[in-house]
């Protein structure tokens, strides 16, 4: 490596965010078109209605393992502390790209750790409502009214989720040199001060 | 009998389509399904699995004469027998053909997220066409009267049809031609309303003041309807809803939430669109900062 770069994460961390993230463009598009007709056409992605039906859970539990395997990892990198307040009620300069005003992040920032725990509890929604809306094997276990309860739960988290990702893909193209840290796990140091000066401080010791 | 007519679709399932969306009430049909002249005997269900061409599975006895026990795929109606004790303390047989009751406003179709997998025609009856079906189970979930079953052999969702393919051609549902004491009626809806009216006028004669004519307007009305002695509460025939609508979680999942929600997930694309034009992106000065 470079001795102007930090390693951010390993192969298997990339593997495993990489893993989740195809597996949410596979069930967003399928699971889109279950949610309004004018998504419809996105049925085609995992090859019509009936198999985006039958493939939809199962991608889904990939996805849900996957994700909770990463997460679980980053867990304690992602609890919420007091700098994390006061960066969030700078939001603005966030927005504003006034990032010298804003107070020292650690790995994460407290936008990211709030999508980390957006993610995690509409995950464990969407896995919960899911399994009780998949027909073909558990519905019968359960009441209607616990079906119908069990679908609007999984159509109002998949949004969140999917409006939470949407936030976390367009950070990833707005702060610039944060997809290398994904694609090939490395970030420059003048990045790593920059953005999570704490953390920097950290593996610069080490 | 009605006579044989061309059957305009009026509503479809996931589509955006102007149709009219209520059925033609000069051609609105009902079967009216009359439980004081029931005798059970189940002619009803081997009609309607005769022009199907359904053959259920071989059950088991569960202890009532229910045979099968409950709707299945190849099951579209079910004789559903209920004991009930009356204020003397003898006991009556409250008999209820189960099927589907195609309602004004089938929760079915509300619910179906598959385009044209579900249809309702200009007379009123509500059809799945096996093509376009998924197996989802959502109509399952909109289906005030639990009426849709899915196969487990090719993952469809089967319900009565009102024999849909007898109607266009003019011929009554086959289980209201099979039916010994006629206790099923077939024709327009406004005949079947007087008729069934003049049928509950005889039975609060004869001592059943509670009789009435089940036709529940929370669904806008049903195609199936049922003279009932005990129309006060419907409940005593086997669960029969007092007063059925599509549920609120139907109604606000696929009402204006799902619209409004896929706008917004849209304006949160173009919010980042526009930001990144706005304020331009994060670069760190790799020279300054290093």
């Amino acid at each position: 490596m470079a001795n102007n770069l930090i390693r951010r994460y390993s192969d298997g961390e990339r593997w495993n965010h990489w893993i989740t993230a195809i597996t949410f463009i596979l069930l967003a598009c399928s699971g889109l078109a279950f949610f309004h007709p004018s998504f419809w056409f996105l049925s085609g992605v995992l090859g019509g209605g009936e198999l985006s039906r039958f493939l939809h859970p199962i991608i889904g539990v990939v996805m849900f393992v996957s994700f909770m395997i990463f997460a679980l990892k980053k867990f304690s990198e992602n609890l919420i502390n007091q700098t994390d307040k006061q960066w969030l009620s700078q939001i603005g300069d966030v927005i504003n790209n006034r990032d010298e005003r804003l107070p020292e992040a650690g790995k994460y920032n407290a936008g990211q750790k709030a999508a980390y725990w957006v993610m995690l509890i509409s995950m464990i929604l969407l896995m919960g409502s899911g399994i009780v809306m998949w027909h073909e094997f558990f519905s019968h276990l359960f009441s209607i009214a616990v079906v119908r309860a069990a679908i609007f739960v999984h159509a109002i988290s998949s949004v969140v989720l999917i409006l939470t990702i949407i936030v976390h893909v367009y950070a990833a193209l707005w702060v610039k040199g944060s997809m290398q840290a994904m694609l090939s796990g490395v970030v420059s140091r003048a990045w790593a001060k920059h953005h999570h000066p704490a953390w920097f401080r950290s593996v610069d010791k080490s | 009998m009605a006579n044989a007519q061309p059957m305009t679709i009026v509503d479809r399932s996931a589509s955006r389509v102007p149709m009219a969306l209520k059925s033609n009430p000069q051609l609105e049909v009902a079967k009216l399904i009359d439980e004081s002249k029931c005798i059970g005997c189940k002619a009803c269900q081997v009609a309607c699995m005769q022009w199907n061409d359904q053959r259920d599975e071989i059950g088991s006895n569960v202890g009532v004469y229910d045979n099968p026990s409950d709707l299945t795929p190849a099951s579209w109606t079910v004789m559903r027998f209920n004991e009930v004790e009356d204020r003397e303390g003898s006991i009556n047989w409250l008999i209820r053909k189960d099927g589907c009751m195609h309602c004004e406003d089938p929760g079915c179709l509300k619910a179906c997220p598959a385009p044209g997998a579900i249809v309702k025609y200009d007379n009123g009856v509500v059809d799945f066409v096996k093509d376009n079906c998924i197996g989802c189970g959502y109509c399952v979930a909109g289906c005030p009267f639990d009426i849709p079953r899915i196969s487990k052999v090719d993952n469809k969702a089967y319900k009565c049809s009102l024999c849909s393919d007898r109607l266009a051609v003019g011929e009554d549902p086959a289980c209201a031609k099979a039916c010994p004491t006629m206790a099923i009626k077939f024709g327009p809806k406004s005949d079947m309303i007087t008729l069934g009216n003049k049928r509950v006028g005889d039975l609060q004669e004869r001592g059943y003041q509670k009789a009435g004519l089940y036709n529940p307007q929370g669904v806008g009305g049903t195609h199936v309807m049922y003279v009932l002695r005990h129309s006060d509460k419907p409940d005593a025939y086997n669960g029969l809803p007092t007063d059925p609508k599509i549920s609120q979680t139907v109604s606000v999942w696929k009402g204006a939430t799902k619209t409004f929600l896929s706008w917004t997930m849209g304006a949160a694309v173009l919010a980042g669109v526009a930001h990144y034009l706005v304020k331009g992106p994060k670069v760190v000065d790799e020279k300054e900062e290093a």
